[in-house]
């Protein structure tokens, strides 16, 4: 049976191309703005195409952060942050002053480098170096290229990375803690490499939680 | 390694996908949901969708297009034309586009650009500017070609770039449709002057113009239109002909890349259908 899962709509992500790709992944996914529809899901898609100030404030002014957190941290439903909604999964972000984030995972977000040479935003396919396989890049290649669109990246305790990529230094490509997990990429863009580690996603959801 | 990427614009007029000479002349190519479906499929980096007669018919965009394209479209997806709002950014990413291209609004009102970007983060704003004459006497022009500006590529370029531009989109109006190669001069001039990627548009006919881009032009992106179109495999066999030039593309796992023939009209040949594994 199809995992539902829920992709959390505060205004600003790319809703429609996540939502379009987790179909083709073989997902049923609901796109909502209504903490009430959380209950409903499997497992949540965070997306992000936005700036981060906003997007916290939007996710919390109708009381969707609060019935999410319920549901991921007491519940444990898996969920998965793309880009700025990896970001949101962590503690604060200086992007356009100083933001708290969900806080579910030690972690900061900081600027790019200023760097001689090196074009922010970090725009277009970049290969990552996957440090953990199981279960996102479970049978990926070892580099396999991925779509990326941001000016922020993360930082947290090197044992929740799970791939890096090369951009102005070493920097955070993917990251998990048990059922939450997060891409810097957009697997919603990145082709046939993206479908598939949707697909990992939802046979993660399917699997029972083990604690 | 961040991959050179190789762009598709699909020009849609009245709704129909065109090729493009000189944004005066246009031959009618198909309907843009397959236009977009088999570049996406053959592995494209990127797909820009311009809606050139949106500003003309003094419209907004067109969203039920949008819909039904990013339907089957799983690479990034950029739309222009006739963005004037915010709220049209809004609804383009609820439609299925991932980023938005502005030309002529960003021209009349820069904000845009700055609201845009606080929104959507600055990646998600692309400045489309098209150029008309060379050298110093270089200048962009607005409304599809037809209205003159005072205002110079690189001039506009730097000022877009500060009001929230994370992307230009660079097109030579006078190499659009002429298969000779893209303005290196004012691709390189404008590459140098913003710390913001940039996308080089018009003229491109055979391989090695991409890889001129890239190399002379500077350019983070290199774009082309009509000369996708018509050629079963247009994008897979281009990657083979830059790789072999070179050039760092992005080349996905199970499909061959074969070297491609390219004739003496530059057109990339065509290779057997049973070399291209099916998709699974």
């Amino acid at each position: 049976m199809p995992r539902k899962v829920l992709i959390v709509d505060y205004g600003m992500g790319n809703v429609k191309s996540v939502s379009n790709a987790l179909t083709a992944a073989g997902c049923l996914p609901l796109v909502s703005a209504d903490p009430r529809d959380v209950v409903l899901a499997d497992g949540f898609v965070l997306p992000g195409v936005g700036a981060f100030g906003e997007a916290i404030r939007n996710l919390r002014a109708n009381g969707m952060a609060d019935a999410l957190t319920h549901e991921v941290m007491t519940r444990r439903k898996p969920i998965l942050g793309i880009c700025l909604g990896m970001q949101l999964l962590g503690n604060e972000s200086e992007e356009g002053g100083r933001h708290a984030g969900l806080g579910w995972i030690e972690a900061r977000v900081r600027a790019l480098p200023a760097e001689p040479g090196l074009r922010v935003p970090h725009m277009g396919w970049n290969d990552i170096h996957v440090r953990t396989k199981e279960p996102l890049f479970a049978g990926a290649d070892d580099a396999p290229t991925y779509y990326f669109a941001h000016s922020y990246v993360i930082e947290c305790s090197p044992d929740l990375v799970s791939a890096t990529f090369q951009y102005g230094g070493e920097q955070v490509g993917a990251l998990q803690q048990h059922h939450i997990f997060g891409t810097q990429f957009h697997p919603e863009r990145s082709a046939d490499a993206g479908l598939a580690l949707f697909r990992r996603f939802a046979q993660r959801i399917e699997a029972p939680h083990v604690d | 390694m961040l991959t050179e990427r190789l762009v598709a614009t699909v020009v849609v007029r009245d709704g129909w996908v065109v090729q493009s000479f000189g944004f005066q002349r246009y031959l009618p190519v198909g309907h843009p949901e397959v236009a977009v479906e088999f570049l996406a499929q053959w592995n494209v980096d990127e797909i820009v969708l311009l809606d050139i007669s949106a500003t003309r018919d003094g419209r907004g965009p067109d969203f039920a297009l949008v819909e039904r394209v990013a339907r089957r479209c799983f690479v990034p997806l950029t739309v222009g034309g006739g963005i004037r709002h915010l709220d049209d950014v809004h609804d383009l990413t609820h439609a299925g586009a991932d980023k938005v291209s502005v030309n002529t609004t960003a021209l009349a009102r820069p904000a845009l650009l700055e609201e845009g970007a606080s929104h959507y983060g600055r990646q998600c704003m692309v400045v489309s500017i098209d150029v008309r004459g060379e050298g110093a006497a270089a200048r962009v022009w607005s409304r599809c070609g037809t209205e003159a500006t005072d205002r110079g590529p690189v001039e506009w370029a730097q000022a877009a770039e500060r009001s929230g531009a994370g992307e230009v989109l660079l097109t030579s109006i006078d190499r659009n449709g002429t298969k000779c190669g893209y303005d290196l001069a004012v691709i390189r001039a404008v590459s140098e002057a913003v710390g913001v990627p940039v996308i080089a548009s018009g003229g491109v006919g055979r391989p090695e113009h991409f890889v001129e881009g890239l190399r002379e032009g500077k350019a983070s992106a290199v774009a082309a239109g009509n000369y996708f179109h018509f050629t079963e495999h247009s994008v897979m066999v281009t990657k083979s002909a830059l790789l072999g030039q070179g050039a760092a593309v992005r080349i996905s796992g199970g499909r061959p890349y074969v070297a491609a023939p390219v004739d003496g009209q530059g057109r990339v040949g065509r290779v057997a259908d049973f070399t291209f594994d099916e998709r699974s």
